[in-house]
């Protein structure tokens, strides 16, 4: 039986939601916050409660490598995972299960389309808080493996055009190790949309009477952006995607998101956009693709 | 003097762990010993670092855990090993320095959190020059957001909390010079600086360094980041010259230059030295104080101003510690004859390598002043002509009064006030014009006071400005 993507996931990273969200893994507390984003996550998860998955299989900007995608290959990191921007929302004890072969299925793919791949097999490699907030608000219960994939950099030495171009080929490469593994995988994309922060933060991290967008011309760029997913224009989203990048400062320039479209080959059907909310100035949306809406647009 | 040394070295882990696989990296290697040796030789007692491996978005953050400790494993060359580490770090250094930067108007905090991830590049630097923790250390991130003038006052903020201490410290700046990696796995041994353009651009950069030239170095990075992708676009140099004094007046020695991953890998060592060449062009992008995001450097007329730090900033130094209260000296120690300058943030900045005013005896001498607004460089009025040079129109009438309160904040600064003012001289462009109207201003101020006079016409003044006057004024305490 061949394997499948059950869903694919825009599902970014930022600390301050597990932090408002105060799971027992994670020091810091916090009264509330962010609720728009977190209740978004919560609409995900009910969501995917109706199908079941082997393996969760995440792309983060925040583990950046520069010589081509580096794979998780051992199966167990366990250790804690301190935000080094925001070390005061965000100091989590992790412990993870990785599907190794799923891993080097996937490094097996990409290398044979040219790509550069690595192997992480260092145990006392400690774990991105990218892949690490993406897995837990999807699946807080953390009983499923993961597969983490570094976000190559190619675009700051090329261009954005050449960044992406790199992680549609790794996106098609995902998918079709994930199809000959035989295995039901859920995909993470684990990127914010518009990505200019602000440079301060008040005493109180949680005051949502500080959130808001930090300029609107993002705001014009993520609406724009979340509306062409909502009528299933990826192609013209990626067309766009280098304007996008370079105008908001998007963090889809890290290839989360353009990894996942090449995943899911370019999907041409509507997106559920479970919520969009800022934080800390940046626009951060879930958005679910559930390729059996492919089949319910074909017919 | 409490700068004992300077260093810049990179950051990359392969010369502390992995020397042996090439002859470029066991050269690095050995200029970081180099640098070591030179450190232990050293009356240092504090090591502050800037390392471009630490990224921050809010504002800059300081290490301040007395003995962070973990085991530390690189993101991209893992392969390399692991490096446990635990370090001794001055956590009351850290706390100053984080109220120098705050009083400077910067946002800034410590943090001292088990298990922070310390980036590879500090750990890489104080493992090779400070391998028994002998010296106490701290490091400070590299804003991404960050501008020079920030990361200037950010250096400034360093050097007013080692005076303020009383210490000896050396300045560690960890960045790459140009910063182009190889995109594939290379053999080790193969390994160079990934274009010679790259190459040519960081020999030129080291050879400032090696004359000792780090201010002018600190005014070559935005040219050399546009052409050799400079590490974090060169905010390690910036910080090093800021926080080293901005001046060329050091002995230079670079221990070593290799390509590091295709990147440019230098060990570099500055100590002060007073006989050193000074000469210097005069930056224009020179800043004190810290004036929000994004509108540190903005000098367009349009913008609205810039919003005043709480309070003024205080002589920290001990150079200038006979300062008034409301000037801002530069914390860089200077000449004696210079103590009596009198520099002010309640004033336009200069627009060259001058004081605004100078006390010789019982006389104040305040430089040509014109109505540019302290802070936002804005002209009352308007400018003279705009970007092209096409002539505007504007208020000789608004620019007077500006003028004329801009020398009296220069006096009120020095302790003085327009009262003192003995004799005046007054610069306009366009005398047929203007006369009259900045007359009838004049005599508001000047009428009563009545110092002597001299007014000119002048073909132009150096900013779009129409007129600039020249006083001279009763020092505070002169008969």
């Amino acid at each position: 039986m061949s394997g499948s993507i059950v869903a694919g996931v825009l599902a970014p990273h930022p600390p301050h939601l597990v932090y408002a969200e105060n799971p027992p893994q994670n020091e810091p507390r916090a009264e509330c916050g962010w609720e728009g984003l977190r209740w978004g996550y919560e609409r995900l998860r009910k969501s995917l409660s109706d199908r079941d998955f082997d393996v969760i299989v995440v792309h983060s900007p925040h583990w950046k490598t520069v010589v081509g995608h580096h794979i998780l290959g051992l199966p167990h990191f366990k250790s804690k995972s301190v935000d080094p921007i925001f070390p005061n929302l965000f100091r989590f004890n992790y412990d993870v299960s990785v599907d190794v072969d799923l891993s080097e299925a996937i490094a097996a793919e990409a290398s044979a389309d040219g790509l550069t791949t690595k192997l992480m097999r260092n145990p006392d490699f400690r774990v991105d808080y990218g892949t690490i907030i993406a897995c837990h608000l999807a699946n807080p219960a953390w009983d499923k493996p993961i597969v983490a994939i570094s976000s190559n950099r190619s675009h700051y030495y090329f261009s954005n055009e050449v960044g992406e171009a790199e992680q549609l080929a790794l996106g098609r490469a995902t998918a079709r190790a994930i199809e000959k593994s035989g295995k039901r995988a859920l995909l993470l994309a684990s990127n914010s949309l518009s990505h200019r922060h602000f440079t301060e933060e008040g005493e109180l991290p949680e005051d949502m009477s500080a959130e808001h967008i930090y300029h609107h011309g993002q705001y014009l760029w993520d609406m724009r952006v979340l509306e062409l997913m909502k009528q299933g224009r990826i192609r013209e989203l990626l067309h766009e995607m280098p304007d996008f990048i370079e105008q908001s400062v998007s963090e889809c320039k890290e290839g989360s998101l353009t990894w996942l479209f090449g995943a899911l080959g370019i999907p041409d059907y509507p997106a559920e956009v479970h919520a969009y909310g800022t934080v800390i100035g940046t626009g951060n949306a879930v958005v679910e693709w559930d390729p059996r809406r492919a089949l319910v647009e074909a017919k | 003097m409490s700068v004992s040394k300077g260093f810049i070295v990179p950051g990359r882990p392969h010369p502390l762990l992995a020397p042996e696989q090439s002859p470029g990296w066991q050269r690095l290697r050995e200029g970081f010993d180099a640098a070591r040796r030179s450190l232990e030789a050293s009356d240092a007692d504090l090591l502050v670092l800037y390392s471009t491996s630490w990224p921050s978005v809010i504002g800059h953050q300081i290490q301040a855990d007395p003995e962070p400790e973990w085991i530390h494993v690189d993101e991209e060359f893992h392969e390399l090993g692991s490096i446990p580490y635990k370090f001794r770090i001055d956590a009351e250094f850290a706390k100053l320095y984080q109220k120098t930067a705050t009083r400077r108007g910067l946002h800034a905090r410590t943090v001292a959190y088990h298990g922070f991830p310390i980036d590879t590049g500090t750990i890489v630097a104080l493992k090779l020059l400070n391998p028994n923790n002998r010296i106490p250390a701290t490091v400070v991130s590299c804003n991404m957001y960050a501008d020079r003038g920030e990361t200037l006052v950010l250096g400034k903020a360093a050097r007013d909390a080692v005076d303020q201490l009383g210490r000896k410290a050396a300045f560690v700046s960890v960045t790459a010079l140009s910063n182009r990696m190889w995109t594939e796995w290379i053999d080790p041994a193969d390994d160079r600086v990934s274009s010679d353009k790259d190459d040519e651009w960081n020999r030129k950069l080291l050879e400032f360094l090696g004359e000792g030239r780090l201010e002018d170095s600190s005014q070559l990075m935005r040219t050399f980041t546009r052409e050799a992708n400079a590490d974090s676009k060169g905010k390690a140099i910036w910080w090093l010259a800021a926080a080293m004094g901005q001046d060329n007046r050091y002995a230079g020695t670079v221990h070593a230059y290799e390509g590091l991953w295709g990147t440019g890998a230098a060990v570099v060592e500055l100590v002060p030295d007073a006989h050193a060449a000074a000469d210097q062009e005069f930056d224009e992008d020179d800043v004190e104080v810290y004036g929000g995001d994004r509108n540190v450097l903005d000098s367009d007329p349009s913008a609205p101003p810039a919003p005043a730090p709480a309070a003024p900033v205080p002589a920290v130094s001990p150079s200038f510690a006979a300062a008034p209260a409301a000037t801002v000296p530069s914390p860089r120690p200077a000449p004696a004859a210079s103590r009596e300058d009198v520099r002010t943030s309640t004033a336009p900045k200069p627009v060259g390598p001058y004081p605004h005013a100078r006390r010789f005896g019982d006389l104040l001498f305040v430089s040509g002043m014109g109505p540019r607004q302290p802070g936002t460089d804005a002209i009352p009025g308007g400018p003279v002509r705009d970007a092209d040079g096409q002539p505007l129109d504007y208020d000789v009438a608004a620019q007077t009064r500006a003028t004329i309160e801009n020398i009296q904040a220069v006096l009120e600064a020095a302790g003085s006030g327009l009262e003192a003012v003995v004799d005046i001289t007054c610069f306009l462009i366009d005398m047929d014009r203007d006369f009259a109207t900045f007359n009838k201003v004049y005599g508001e101020y000047f009428a009563e006071i009545g110092p002597t006079r001299t007014t000119l016409e002048v073909r132009a003044l150096p900013t779009p400005i129409a007129v600039e006057l020249k006083a001279i004024a009763r020092a505070p305490g002169a008969e």
